[in-house]
């Protein structure tokens, strides 16, 4: 186990998609993607399916925009009072009998779950899909504790059994097909192959349900937690949260410390927009809500109820002004189904936690600036991800954003800059521009493509270079004295 | 009112036939028009790759050049959107702040001055061709082009325009990052090129020059047999004299 990571010292997870980022650039990995052939179809037909059906609820919402509007407020509020929104649910939730752990770091989170699992005896835990689970590389933490962890949620459960990390937020195998999934499971299980997903449901439920029966220990994590009243609520469509909470006697909560909503009454709205960005469903199969442990009356619920809150670099994210805007997502997952890089490479080349558009945003601030630099500039500023936004953060502005931090940040700024510099100078000295540009055009590209490869290999290397024109626009005017020729 | 055209230096060097089509299509719909040679750069390049310091000092020019033109053209989408959503933040706290902000409000891409302000759809147009049109992306969301360009197109007499598979998504161009991960923004690339050929296209139109440059690049790199055009080359042909 690593040491405490500090605030200024940003966690690096010990468990990472595939290749860890440090060894390999975004742009090695997204060639390694291109080289499958069928991951682009895979992605597409799955996306494909999510962005229609969330286009059909938008429409099926008359106030769908307003929503998106007060959505966005809403989470704007909440991250500008973060520190005091997370002081009122720890308050709210302890009065209902809630052990609440502020962990500052990923190692102090992951050795509380591990610790309570001990203390509690448990040696296998049940788990249902979290994305700040995987964060803070929890699963590998109860595993090196001798600790089995059952995963409860189908995609996350095969995207274990295949040794992968999910490349979706919503989504975790959706780079598998159905027959790639009926091939892990005959390999793994031993289990005739089939790619029928009833059949494939039955197999991995057989397998999972003795697991939920002799389990001490339930783990989640939060889509929402509630200031007003220290509630918890989880959204799935499976089932596997109920059984995952019901049946062991503790259960614990892990969430980042900005999952929260003021009030009761936002959680309509929240439900309402989640559902609809993430698939277009109007609510999810399953919504839990969780108030504390098991009082006196009750007949069902936990004996314990202990809720994480992981910060783990969230507080230095919340000290930047501009990236602070990224603590307003929902996790929907949108942004990575209508992303075109996305679309193309899928979630593992990006080398994080979280990939798409918001991974993007959450790389730079939550693990290593350095690496998360690379991925801004691993967009092509379409836009289209802010278009899609339930609560409206404008990625690609971000993003230029960060490319300027990279810059201002960099050791060797002066020495990368150089091309900008001259352009900056040609740019401000229009004679010596059209100079240039009849120079090369006459001389250079022609006789130099050495050149041309060296300035931009990555055209050059997918694309034939585009000629100068042999009398520029400037010249044309002038020519034809503004078209009044013709 | 005059119209000031602006020619973003790509155009003027590496497209000039873009820029000279939308000089004659407002001839031709009788604006007058100049040209302030003077002109260089908007910024966008230095501004998306995060280098706001030179960046500035390029729009600072734009706007002393632009000064007191009554409205402003430009065949790129994306450059107007840069002057009309980046400049604002760009020279926050600058004295030219409120000068730039108005040199946008009083700047339009092509299609949008035609039909939004002249009110014009018909030019005469005729181009006897199969295409697709490829929305550039900031046209569509960031200044929310989306019904000019088709409405122009669907008036050039033997144009037929078939809809584009993910219709408004990216050609993978993005400026620098075309050069960077040069092997994904081909791969982008081929899907906008792949939708064009399926839908049996001789020609992929487009408002914006960049993206259609790096289509053009892909095309004649895999030496495939489909065209790409400007809008307003496009609108550019005339009735009659038959391209």
């Amino acid at each position: 186990m690593s040491a405490e990571p500090t605030a200024s010292a940003p966690h690096v997870p010990t468990r990472t998609p595939r290749d860890p980022a440090s060894r390999t650039s975004f742009a090695q990995r997204t060639e390694e993607a291109l080289l499958d052939p069928f991951l682009r179809v895979k992605l597409r037909d799955a996306l494909d399916q999510a962005l229609a059906a969330r286009a059909a609820r938008a429409d099926e919402l008359p106030q769908f925009e307003e929503m998106r509007r007060r959505a966005g407020d809403i989470r704007r509020h909440v991250i500008g009072r973060l520190a005091e929104h997370v002081e009122q649910f720890i308050e709210t939730a302890e009065s209902r009998g809630v052990r609440v752990f502020l962990a500052e770091g990923a190692a102090s989170a992951r050795q509380y779950v591990v610790d309570l699992a001990r203390q509690h005896g448990a040696e296998h835990v049940v788990k249902s899909k979290s994305m700040v689970t995987e964060e803070i590389g929890l699963f590998d933490a109860l595993a090196e504790a001798g600790i089995d962890v059952v995963e409860s949620d189908l995609g996350e459960f095969l995207a274990k059994l295949a040794g992968d990390a999910p490349s979706h937020l919503t989504a975790p195998v959706v780079h598998l097909s159905r027959a790639d999934i009926g091939h892990l499971l005959e390999e793994k299980l031993g289990v005739p192959f089939t790619d029928r997903p009833e059949e494939i449901t039955a197999i991995v439920r057989d397998h999972l349900r003795a697991k939920f029966l002799g389990s001490r220990l339930g783990i989640t994590g939060a889509n929402f937690l509630v200031g007003e009243t220290g509630s918890a609520v989880v959204i799935e469509n499976e089932g596997n949260v109920r059984l995952t909470t019901s049946l062991p006697p503790v259960h614990v909560i892990v969430a980042g410390i900005e999952r929260i909503v003021p009030r009761w009454a936002d959680l309509e709205l929240f439900l309402t927009l989640l559902a609809a960005s993430a698939g277009g469903q109007r609510l999810t199969a399953y919504t839990s809500v969780f108030t504390g442990p098991r009082r006196e009356h009750e007949t069902g619920g936990p004996d314990e109820l202990h809720i994480v809150l992981v910060d783990a670099g969230r507080s230095d994210i919340l000290a930047d002004p501009m990236l602070r805007e990224a603590l307003c997502c929902i996790r929907c997952g949108a942004c990575l189904n209508t992303c075109p890089v996305y679309r193309r490479v899928g979630g593992h080349a990006y080398g994080y936690t979280y990939p798409g558009p918001i991974g993007q945003l959450l790389a730079a601030g939550l693990w290593d600036a350095p690496s998360g630099y690379e991925l801004a500039h691993a967009c092509t500023l379409c836009s289209a991800c802010h278009g899609i936004c339930p609560v409206g953060i404008d990625t690609p502005a971000l993003l230029i954003q960060l490319r300027n931090t990279a810059i201002e940040a960099g050791k060797h700024a002066m020495l990368r800059c150089w091309p900008v510099r001259l352009w900056r100078w040609l740019m401000l000295h229009p004679a010596m521009y059209r100079f240039a540009a009849r120079t090369i055009g006459r001389h250079g590209v022609a006789r130099f493509p050495s050149l041309a490869a060296a300035a931009m290999p990555g055209w050059v290397a997918h694309r034939e270079l585009p000629a100068i024109a042999p009398r520029s626009f400037g010249r044309l005017w002038r020519d034809t004295r503004g078209f009044t020729d013709e | 009112m005059t119209v000031s055209l602006f020619v973003p230096c790509y155009i003027d060097q590496l497209w000039p036939s873009a820029a000279a089509s939308m000089a004659r299509v407002l001839r031709r719909v009788e604006v007058d028009i100049e040209y302030r040679p003077a002109q260089t750069c908007c910024g966008q390049p230095a501004f998306n790759a995060g280098h706001f310091a030179e960046a500035r000092d390029v729009a600072e020019a734009f706007v002393h050049v632009f000064r007191g033109a009554d409205v402003i053209v430009s065949p790129s989408g994306s450059c107007v959107a840069m002057v009309k959503r980046r400049y604002p933040a760009l020279f926050a706290g600058h004295p030219l702040l409120e000068e730039a902000c108005a040199i946008g409000d009083r700047m339009y891409e092509l299609s949008q001055f035609l039909v939004d302000v002249l009110g014009v759809d018909k030019l005469g147009a005729e181009l006897h061709r199969r295409a697709v049109f490829q929305d550039g992306c900031q046209s569509l969301r960031e200044l929310g082009i989306h019904d000019q360009p088709r409405r122009l197109l669907r008036s050039v007499r033997g144009l037929t325009v078939a809809p584009l598979d993910h219709s408004g998504s990216c050609c993978g161009f993005g400026g620098l990052f075309a050069t960077r991960f040069g092997a994904l923004s081909a791969a982008m690339a081929d899907e906008t090129i792949q939708s064009a050929l399926a839908r049996k296209a001789e020609c992929i139109i487009s408002t914006e020059a960049s993206c259609l440059l790096h289509l053009r690049g892909r095309i004649e790199r895999r030496k495939l047999g489909i065209e790409t055009m400007h809008l307003a080359e496009v609108l550019a042909t005339r009735e009659g004299a038959r391209a």
